[in-house]
């Protein structure tokens, strides 16, 4: 299981400056893998906000980014563990498949947008969309998320240690949502459940493998599909 | 279509209107409240829903038969057939792509989602296509492993749902088509109705089995040109800038769509027309939203020329393309090829006369069947029904469309040289006439015997 910690130790296998080069060269050698000897420790200074840094990896990096992203920073990850120093912007981990991605501040919409396994977590806010068209991925926010945050979520966990924004979890199919503090509103389809042993240990473990080590997974409650609208039916017309 | 009733299939055998069997002419049809009409509002009030079905629009638009060919003769001459080449070669990528795609002819198969279709049709279209040198397109729901096996050339689609999106399959991908629009339902999402969510059609889109799938109809993590073009870098930065960009849209406000999607650093246009198939949307969406092909194709051209990106970003047309003479027109107009959906259908068995026993099992006929979203295909083709999809061999299949598409070819050749052209890429609309004021006026090339363009525009 994939964990948050971008393990510190260990001697750095490069470093890249993105004031000096650009992101293409960063990702043409992140793609170059040795079979022998795949990912290593991989520093990135000046960010800068540039879009599609660290995208498309497909080996176990640990690649740290001091700063601030732009846009779809680690899409479609793989293997490897991300952590960005500063915010980022739209799409951070978009699609991911395995993996960890860690945000230390807050993401702009669509974080994680149908990630499909691994693991993202957001230390400051996200905006709205976040864990939209989820498919596995588990997404950990220390802080609080937008609207519309886990639209269309199919698989996988959003845990929110802060509020939720308006329309939570609409047309929500099997993805599971915790949040702690308050709710907007839910939206098409999505309905608290009961918060049963089971679920209290899944929190736990989400907020244990995301480092966050004073919330108490026994604050948060539980939302998720009342599959109502799993199958066409005429009563469900104003919904569609 | 809900509730097991096909109103869209009228039986061929059916008389004219009438108590007997003989012309009754004191009865009179309304032409507003036709026979489809009336027999639309009565499933409505019957049913409560509106009808979902397969197949493109029904309803006669202006199109590809409402122009001719001038052909050569004292002012130009013709090329022999046989002798004479006329080549069909098409480079699609040429823009910014490390390998960009070669197809030996001008026609490629349209994006069609396993899931839709079975596992048998994927590879039939894959063997009939990699015969002959072109491309087939995945679909909303996913590469399989077997369309990725027989197909050669594999173009792999980014949809609104990213149902079984991987970067492996990405990177195993010849071109990726960034799909924001189609024909058949511009601005609306995929749909699969829960009987053709079987176990792995499920496990492919992270769906539980059998729910009626509805997907989104906007990317989750882009909205708007400015979004899409940092969306194609990121997936040129996945794919280390190997493989073509296409964005497809349907055809709506084609000439300002086409700008935006070569601003946002696309390599090809695929536009699709109104007429464009689908495998399951409402009736209503696919009669009503979208332009023909027709009056889109010059709108595109337009923009192309307009950028200077004319044959620089390459434009790839469909929606009801069924003959070389469809083909010949579509690239006379300006596109640099053409996507068939419906027709491939049709080419590996779909409406044969063989089912029509089937068909009239499930309420249909041979020639109207339409109900794709159902999963009853008795030609095994668009089905999850293991007995069902089992009734294509993909062999077969594939060896028709192959033919199919040698056919279009040859069509479209025998066009190109009538009008003394070396290579299809060559025909122009100054070799088009129109047969009706309002092709003239869509196609933008005269009424036949006049120099007559009505309402010729610089910007739509
Ligand atoms: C059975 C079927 C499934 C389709 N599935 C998709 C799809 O998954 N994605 C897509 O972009 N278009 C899809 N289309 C539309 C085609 O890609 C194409 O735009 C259309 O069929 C072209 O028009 P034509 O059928 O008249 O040739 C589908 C069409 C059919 C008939």
């Amino acid at each position: 299981m994939a964990t948050a910690d971008v393990t510190q130790a260990g001697a750095l296998s490069f470093e890249f400056d993105l004031a000096a080069a650009t992101v293409r060269e960063l990702n043409e050698r992140l793609h170059r893998v040795d079979p022998e000897r795949p990912g290593g420790r991989v520093l990135v200074r000046n960010p800068g906000g540039k879009h599609a840094i660290a995208v498309g990896l497909d080996a176990p990096y640990e690649v740290e980014i001091a700063g601030h992203v732009g846009y779809y920073c680690a899409g479609m990850n793989k293997l490897a563990s991300v952590r960005v120093g500063g915010n980022c912007g739209v799409g951070v981990a978009e699609n991911m498949m395995s993996g960890a991605v860690v945000v230390e501040g807050s993401a702009s919409q669509s974080a994680g947008a149908s990630g499909r396994g691994g693991l993202l977590v957001i230390h400051g806010d996200a905006s709205a969309r976040c864990g939209i068209s989820l498919k596995g991925l588990d997404v950990v926010v220390r802080g609080s998320v937008g609207h519309l945050s886990a639209f269309m979520a199919q698989r996988g966990c959003l845990v929110v240690c802060g509020d939720a924004g308006e329309a939570l979890g609409d047309s929500l199919y099997e993805a599971r949502i915790y949040v702690r503090g308050s709710v907007a509103g839910l939206g098409a389809d999505c309905v608290e459940k009961e918060v049963r042993g089971e679920h209290l240990a899944e929190v736990s473990e989400l907020l244990a493998r995301a480092g966050i080590d004073d919330v108490d997974p026994g604050e948060f409650r539980r939302y998720g599909s009342a599959r109502r609208l799993y199958n066409f039916h005429v009563e469900n017309l104003g919904s569609y | 279509m809900h509730g097991g009733v096909d109103r869209s299939a009228r039986p061929p055998e059916m008389a004219a209107p009438g108590p007997t069997n003989g012309w009754n002419p004191g009865l009179r049809e309304s032409a507003t409240f036709d026979r489809n009409a009336i027999a639309e509002i009565q499933r409505a009030a019957r049913e409560g829903m509106y009808d979902i079905r397969g197949f493109g629009a029904k309803r006669r638009v202006p199109h590809f038969d409402d122009l001719l060919f001038l052909g050569a003769s004292v002012s130009r001459y013709p090329l022999e057939g046989y002798r004479e080449r006329c080549d069909t070669d098409v480079v699609i990528g040429t823009r910014f792509a490390r390998e960009p795609v070669h197809l030996d002819i001008p026609i490629t198969i349209a994006g069609m989602s396993f899931g839709a279709l079975s596992a048998q049709a994927k590879e039939a279209l894959g063997r009939g296509a990699t015969e002959v040198g072109t491309s087939t397109t995945t679909g909303d729901g996913g590469m399989t492993p077997e369309e990725r096996e027989h197909s050669r050339i594999l173009v792999y689609q980014l949809l609104p749902s990213r149902y079984g999106m991987n970067p492996d399959d990405l990177r195993r991908a010849d071109a990726i088509e960034v799909v924001v629009g189609q024909g058949a339902k511009p601005g609306g999402g995929g749909m699969l109705l829960g009987h053709k969510i079987s176990d792995r059609v499920a496990e492919m889109r992270d769906l539980p089995v059998g729910i009626d799938q509805r997907s989104a109809c906007r990317h989750p993590d882009w909205t708007g040109p400015d979004d899409l073009e940092i969306k194609i870098e990121e997936l040129r930065e996945i794919t280390d800038w190997r493989v073509p960009i296409y964005v497809k849209v349907g055809a709506t406000r084609t000439y300002f769509d086409v700008a935006l999607a070569v601003k946002a650093g696309a390599d090809a246009i695929v536009l699709d027309g109104m007429q464009g198939g689908t495998a399951a949307t409402q009736e209503v969406f696919i009669e009503h939203v979208g332009i023909p092909i027709l009056a889109a194709i010059p709108q595109a051209v337009e923009s192309l020329v307009d950028l200077g990106m004319h044959r620089e970003v390459q434009l790839i047309v469909s929606g009801g393309i069924r003959s070389g003479a469809d083909v010949a027109k579509a690239l006379a107009l300006g596109a640099d090829a053409v996507s068939i959906g419906v027709a491939a259908l049709i080419a590996l068995g779909d409406n044969a006369p063989e089912h029509d026993p089937g068909y009239r099992e499930i309420g249909s006929a041979a020639g109207y069947y339409d109900d794709y979203q159902a999963g009853l295909d008795p030609a095994g083709i668009s089905t999850q029904d293991p007995a069902l999809a089992a009734r294509l061999d993909p062999v077969e299949g594939g060896r028709r469309l192959a033919n199919y598409l040698r056919t279009l070819t040859l069509e479209t050749q025998t066009l190109a040289r009538a009008c003394g052209k070396s290579h299809v890429h060559n025909l122009e609309p100054e070799d088009l006439v129109a047969l009706t004021i309002e092709a003239a006026a869509m196609a933008r090339v005269p009424l036949a015997g006049t120099s007559w363009i009505p309402g010729t525009i610089t910007t739509p």
